[in-house]
């Protein structure tokens, strides 16, 4: 029986985060959570087709402005990031461990995830040192090669992991001035949610992220055959899977990347190269004459 | 003639004839294909007829390999690969590949010659670009074969292994060159399918290659139609494919490749846009959209096949255009002074000019300019395309002929939405006096290789590669090296 002195806590509702804002799942539908811990079951949005089309129309209208601000600023966003998932450590350290991880893992992820987007926000004003060139043609030309977004880029975190696998899924887009439209784990959809109230909190421009609860068995086709995305991002997928994503990636030449999940947790994942697998190189010719 | 053909003198403007002899040349009457350094007949038998576009005669029979010719070309290219090639010192793979670029732009007149009768492309270009740039490549990348751990500092580099590329029919020679010379120089053998209707200039690439001693099936030349190319693309025991075609096969090897793990670069087709402000040098805007689209007939995937110019100089651009247009040569490729040679195929005219029925359908006023055509042989005349809206197909679709359509715009952003809205985004162009609106609109452009005041340049020290249905990787320089290798951080090991 319970005690009527008890004061009952404030259960949270988990909803989608799209274009900045956490609405309800357009289907109405959800998936029940059970907790690893003492609780009430959550009811996790379900997200539909619909629901990752409007995420995709977020994401593309915020590729522009994305993509004109600064590395030093975006670095400065990503550190935003880092810091604000400090500050709430203790609070994903138990999420996690309420989406079923032991206490020592939970706080391993924690840590980690922290740490890879601290070595993210570093890149984003040097990635494009890194990668770039000035080719000595022989004619009197000046000719240069950069690195630019891909633009909008549809990614599906690893579900082997926590919190690593979701920011492997997000910050080497997002260092690159790309957009994101990402599937949670459906393992950890709570972290997913919670970790979208962070950069609710750290100035990512509405849009830039975007995060998706669901189920991966019904969402895979559709990442995979928009139109309007320009990369698809696959952690542990099945062999299946990825062959189906990759026929119908073909139909815009999408650009398909897979994630190794044996590479995370932790900053051991090559962040240049997980960076500069989201971007095109641009050659610019211009005569040098009077 | 048009009142505007201010360039147009009085009566006809007759060059004397000028045309390259082809005495210097040898092309034997039948061709085998080229598999572990030997010229071997197809399994099948089966040969296919290769023809002057120019003059629908035959110059060649060559054979068509089939997967059991694919297969034993596989083979051999492992065989090397593994035995030869890669235990090699880099440095004396470099030297082959110095051989091939010297040897190539030694004899550059005998394959500029076959290049311009198996193809229909002008002399001019085959002479003074196509096979310079050609021996260019190799030279290039022959001294990359030892400084490959320069090329990303901190990585370990291997080769892929086998390399299948398949090549159109556009630039023959230099795209056998943008995928051989790579692929070599980082180690790799390769098996090569040359455009059915272009073979012959690989074939004598592959005695140019017994000629320098190449050591067998370090590369192997598989000539064929369609099918061929599947029957590559699908042959076990490739660690790599590299194709350069329509956007169409390359979303069919897309699919092909699903799932067998094998890398894979593809430059595709391409509807650039030419944008041309009201600053602009207008003299020099209209050499470069001459040279942006009717360079190489309009076989271009990077052809500036859509010219977009400021509403306030239109007009006078148009007529400038169209006079500088009526002073080009239409004819015979091996004249000297021929500026637009043969259409590639029968086929292709037929494709052509059914875009030019859907455009005048879709309510385009269509121009034609420069030299009457020939009778005999495939011939299309430089053509405009007026009135044309952005969601027409001539303006949405890759035509690949020497076709431009012309739109106006208002705004920087109404030139920039028009340029980026089409599923492509292999190229681009920008021509004006001011520098900041060059950075600017070079930056907005969702294409891989932006010309700013000039158009259709090529090097092989510059990266080359689309963005979108474009296709996928880049080929040349720095970025094109890492499409044949393999590489792993150091501290992996």
């Amino acid at each position: 029986m319970s005690d009527h002195n008890t004061r009952l806590n404030v259960a949270k509702t988990y909803k989608l985060f799209i274009g900045g804002q956490f609405p309800r799942t357009e289907s109405g539908r959800y998936t029940k959570f059970t907790l690893a811990s003492e609780g009430e079951p959550v009811n996790v949005c379900r997200a539909s087709r619909k629901d990752f089309r409007n995420a995709c129309v977020a994401a593309r209208s915020a590729t522009s402005q994305w993509s004109a601000t600064s590395g030093y600023l975006r670095g400065q966003i990503l550190y935003r990031i880092a810091e604000m998932l400090e500050g709430r450590r203790s609070q994903f350290i138990d999420e996690l461990q309420r989406e079923g991880m032991d206490a020592v893992a939970s706080t391993g992820e924690v840590d980690a995830a922290i740490d890879q987007l601290l070595h993210f926000s570093g890149w984003t004003d040097k990635h494009v040192q890194v990668t770039s060139a000035v080719n000595p043609v022989s004619s009197a030309h000046f000719n240069f090669s950069v690195p630019e977004p891909m633009g909008l880029v549809a990614s599906v975190a690893s579900s082997a992991h926590g919190l690593t696998g979701l920011v492997a899924a997000i910050a080497p887009a997002i260092t690159g001035a790309n957009t994101v439209v990402c599937l949670a784990s459906e393992s950890h959809p709570l972290t997913a949610i919670s970790f979208a109230e962070v950069l609710h909190a750290s100035d990512v421009p509405a849009g830039v992220v975007n995060i998706l609860t669901g189920e991966r068995a019904e969402l895979l086709e559709h990442f995979a055959s928009h139109m309007d995305v320009n990369a698809l991002v696959l952690a542990d997928v099945t062999d299946e899977q990825r062959t189906a994503c990759q026929v119908a990636a073909a139909d815009n030449v999408k650009r398909v990347i897979t994630i190794d999940p044996a590479q995370l947790p932790g900053v051991t994942i090559d962040g240049l190269d997980a960076v500069s697998s989201l971007q095109e190189i641009k050659t610019t010719w211009h005569p040098v004459a009077n | 003639m048009t009142e505007t053909s201010h360039l147009a003198f009085e009566g006809p403007w007759d060059y004397a004839p000028a045309p390259e002899s082809t005495s210097h040349i040898t092309l034997q009457s039948e061709y085998g294909l080229f598999i572990d350094g030997e010229f071997v007949p197809s399994a099948s038998g089966q040969q296919f007829d290769s023809v002057n576009p120019a003059t629908e005669d035959v110059l060649a029979r060559v054979a068509k390999a089939g997967s059991e010719d694919v297969a034993r070309a596989v083979a051999a290219a492992r065989q090397a690969a593994t035995q030869v090639w890669q235990p090699m010192a880099p440095a004396e793979r470099g030297k082959y590949l110095f051989r091939l670029a010297r040897a190539l732009a030694e004899r550059s007149r005998e394959f500029a010659v076959i290049e311009s009768m198996d193809g229909g492309k002008p002399i001019r270009e085959s002479r003074d670009i196509d096979i310079p740039l050609a021996s260019a490549h190799f030279f290039y990348h022959a001294g990359w074969a030892d400084k490959l751990q320069y090329a990303w500092p901190g990585q370990r580099v291997a080769p892929l292994g086998v390399a299948a590329q398949i090549i159109p029919w556009n630039f023959p020679l230099l795209m056998l060159a943008w995928k051989i010379a790579p692929a070599l120089a980082a180690g790799n053998t390769v098996v090569l399918k040359p455009a059915e209707t272009t073979s012959l200039t690989a074939l004598k690439f592959g005695q140019l290659c017994q000629d320098v001693g190449l050591p067998a099936g370090v590369v192997n030349i598989v000539t064929g139609d369609g099918a061929t190319g599947a029957a590559l693309a699908d042959a076990k025991g490739i660690d790599k494919l590299a194709f350069t075609g329509s956007t169409g096969v390359g979303k069919s090897l897309i699919r092909s490749l699903a799932g067998r793990n094998i890398p894979y670069t593809l430059e595709l087709g391409g509807k650039a846009a030419n944008i041309v402000f009201d600053d602009a040098a207008i003299d020099q805007a209209v050499e470069g959209i001459v040279n942006g689209i009717f360079f190489n007939q309009g076989h271009v995937c990077c052809a500036g096949s859509r010219l977009l110019v400021n509403e306030s100089i239109a007009t006078p651009l148009l007529d400038k255009l169209k006079s500088r247009i009526e002073t080009l040569v239409v004819g015979d490729p091996l004249d000297k002074n021929t500026d637009v040679g043969a259409i590639n195929s029968k086929a292709q005219l037929a494709r052509i000019n059914d875009y030019l029925g859907i455009g005048r359908e879709e309510g385009a006023t269509m121009w034609q300019g420069g030299s009457e055509a020939p009778e005999k042989g495939y011939f299309c005349r430089p053509t405009l395309l007026t009135d044309v809206a952005q969601s027409s197909r001539v303006v949405q679709e890759e035509i690949f002929g020497p076709v431009l359509t012309v739109q106006t715009f208002r705004t920087f952003a109404e030139a920039q939405d028009k340029a980026n809205n089409t599923p492509y985004g292999l190229s681009g162009g920008v021509w004006t006096d001011k520098g900041s609106r060059i950075f600017n609109m070079t930056r907005q452009l969702k294409a891989g290789v932006v010309w700013a005041n000039t158009f259709n340049k090529f090097d092989p020290t510059s990266p080359f590669g689309g963005y979108k249905e474009s296709g996928v990787g880049r080929e040349g320089g720095l970025h094109g090296l890492r499409a044949y290798l393999k590489t792993a951080t150091e501290s992996d090991a």
